[in-house]
């Protein structure tokens, strides 16, 4: 591993991200339109803020996790990432890269959305606005691993997409949105404990409700954090020099 | 086999899909030579080059680049790549993109110039990759494998799609760096590029066809011109 390599790899992303403004746009912008739209939709009723802060786990993520696939794919396609991989690039140096290069952009994209939802939608917060923000940011930062981790793991650019859905839609359907995970059979209550987004929105529930103290946010941001590292570590062992 | 050799071949089979797409290859590469790679398409061309830069998977058999195993880490950076399709990011310039891969090679800054240069793209240098047309874009590719001045070049099919002009100087660079000890391993589909190899593979449905130099291939076949020697070849070997 070569903090050089890995530095020179985020700038080259970042650079390639401010040649293609549709793709700044879907990231920074889309998430927050997705969540005005909700808090119009429930505009007369009360909904808005038992979902609102659900939703601030949902859009950045699943954002993220498209972005970040979609990114690693076309690597893999246009045969960029089959020349590097001849390179002395450690498969770590190229993984970190890119979470260093999302990681950058999950922040302007968790600022925009917390923001927009608090102060423009109306969203009601109890707790602390910047553990909301530590939290959100958190959860794109997942999306962005898993979505590495995904593209990692499958040997041909078919079987990302493949994964794709696999990976996000379980994660939307048990993580409390729909039916509180309180509320599930105990096998699903189970399941969705191992599915990350359901900690994400766990947080940020007790932190718009202001249900819980900041140790138990702090658990959960560590949940976040080891899913995201273990994204990554996992992802650049699957990572394979040689494909078919 | 020359001890001198930068690529040994022995029994290399490799498996694609469902099937065998290379049946037991041998062959060796002398330092500084400049070999071209025939064959019609689907010959394995491409999974010939893939295994001797060690990116083919389901390989088995000998194949040693410069003393290593191919794709071994001791490997990277001294082995040039360009894939069948330019291998670039389309969202970056041309400078740029030469820009990373130096980073990623730990090559001279001046590398960058010099490949450019090389490549009759300094004109070309501030633009996005997705704006040049597919000759600028195949040069692009082929500038950053020159970066780091490596010992061995592999390149699919890197004059597609160029006029007549920068085929030539294409070709008149290859033999520059074949001359500077640099060994070349070129594959195309067009058979008058033959004559500028010091030697020819000539490759059909994963078999190796003929290993000869071009003018030993036209002595052998008694024929007037490559195109016209491949194919007696062939309807030798289908007669045998
Ligand atoms: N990804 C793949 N999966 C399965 N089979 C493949 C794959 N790529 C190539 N093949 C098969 O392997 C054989 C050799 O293909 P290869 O790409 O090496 O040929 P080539 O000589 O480079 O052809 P071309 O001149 O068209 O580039 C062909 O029969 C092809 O169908
Ligand atoms: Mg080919």
């Amino acid at each position: 591993m070569s903090p050089r390599r890995t530095l020179a790899t985020a700038g080259r992303v970042l650079t390639q991200i401010r040649h293609d403004p549709r793709t700044i746009g879907l990231m920074l912008v889309v998430p927050s339109l997705l969540i005005g739209l909700i808090a119009w939709i429930f505009v007369d009723t009360d909904v808005f803020d038992q979902i609102g802060p659900a939703m601030l786990a949902l859009f950045p993520f699943i954002i993220m996790f498209l972005v970040t696939s979609i990114t690693t794919l076309r690597e893999r396609r246009t045969g960029t990432l089959e020349r590097l991989l001849t390179l002395p690039i450690a498969k770590l140096d190229f993984i970190l890269g890119y979470t260093i290069a999302f990681g950058l952009l999950a922040i302007a994209q968790a600022a925009i959305a917390t923001a927009f939802a608090v102060w423009v939608c109306g969203l009601t917060i109890e707790g602390s606005i910047w553990l909301l923000f530590a939290v959100a940011l958190a959860d794109a930062v997942l999306g962005t691993t898993l979505g590495l981790l995904v593209s990692a793991f499958a040997a041909t650019e078919f079987q990302v997409v493949q994964f794709m859905p696999a990976i996000v839609f379980p994660q939307v359907l048990l993580g409390g949105i729909i039916v509180p995970r309180a509320q599930m059979p105990d096998v699903l209550q189970a399941v969705s404990d191992w599915l990350p987004l359901s900690h994400a929105i766990d947080a940020l529930n007790a932190v718009a409700r202001d249900s819980e103290d900041a140790a138990y946010v702090g658990g959960k941001l560590l949940i976040l954090g080891a899913f995201a590292f273990g994204a990554v570590v996992l992802g650049s062992i699957t990572l394979r020099r040689r494909t078919p | 086999m020359s001890s001198d050799a930068v690529v040994t071949v022995d029994a290399l089979r490799v498996s694609r899909g469902r099937h065998e797409v290379l049946h037991g290859l041998g062959l060796s590469i002398p330092r500084g030579s400049l070999t071209g790679l025939l064959g019609p398409s689907g010959s394995g061309k491409s999974t010939l080059m893939r295994s001797i830069v060690g990116v083919q998977a389901r390989v088995s058999g000998k194949v040693l680049v410069l003393g290593s195993p191919a794709g071994s880490r001791a490997l990277r950076g001294r082995v040039g790549y360009v894939t069948q399709s330019a291998s670039v990011y389309d969202d970056l310039t041309v400078r740029q993109n030469l820009a990373y891969f130096r980073a990623i090679m730990g090559a001279p800054r001046s590398d960058i110039d010099r490949a450019l240069e090389q490549t009759g793209l300094e004109a070309e240098a501030d633009r996005l990759v997705g704006s040049l047309s597919g000759g600028q874009r195949n040069r692009a590719s082929l500038a950053a494998a020159l970066l780091g001045q490596p010992e061995l070049l592999v390149l699919d099919e890197p004059t597609v799609g160029l006029d007549p002009v920068l085929r030539n100087d294409l070709w008149a660079i290859f033999r520059e760096l074949a001359a500077a000890g640099t060994t070349l391993i070129v594959s195309s589909h067009v058979m008058d590029e033959a004559s500028r190899c010091d030697r020819l593979l000539l490759m059909r449905d994963g078999s190796l066809l003929s290993d000869l130099s071009p003018t030993e291939l036209l002595a052998s076949t008694g024929a007037a011109d490559a195109e016209a020697a491949f194919l007696e070849l062939i309807r030798k070997s289908d007669a045998a």
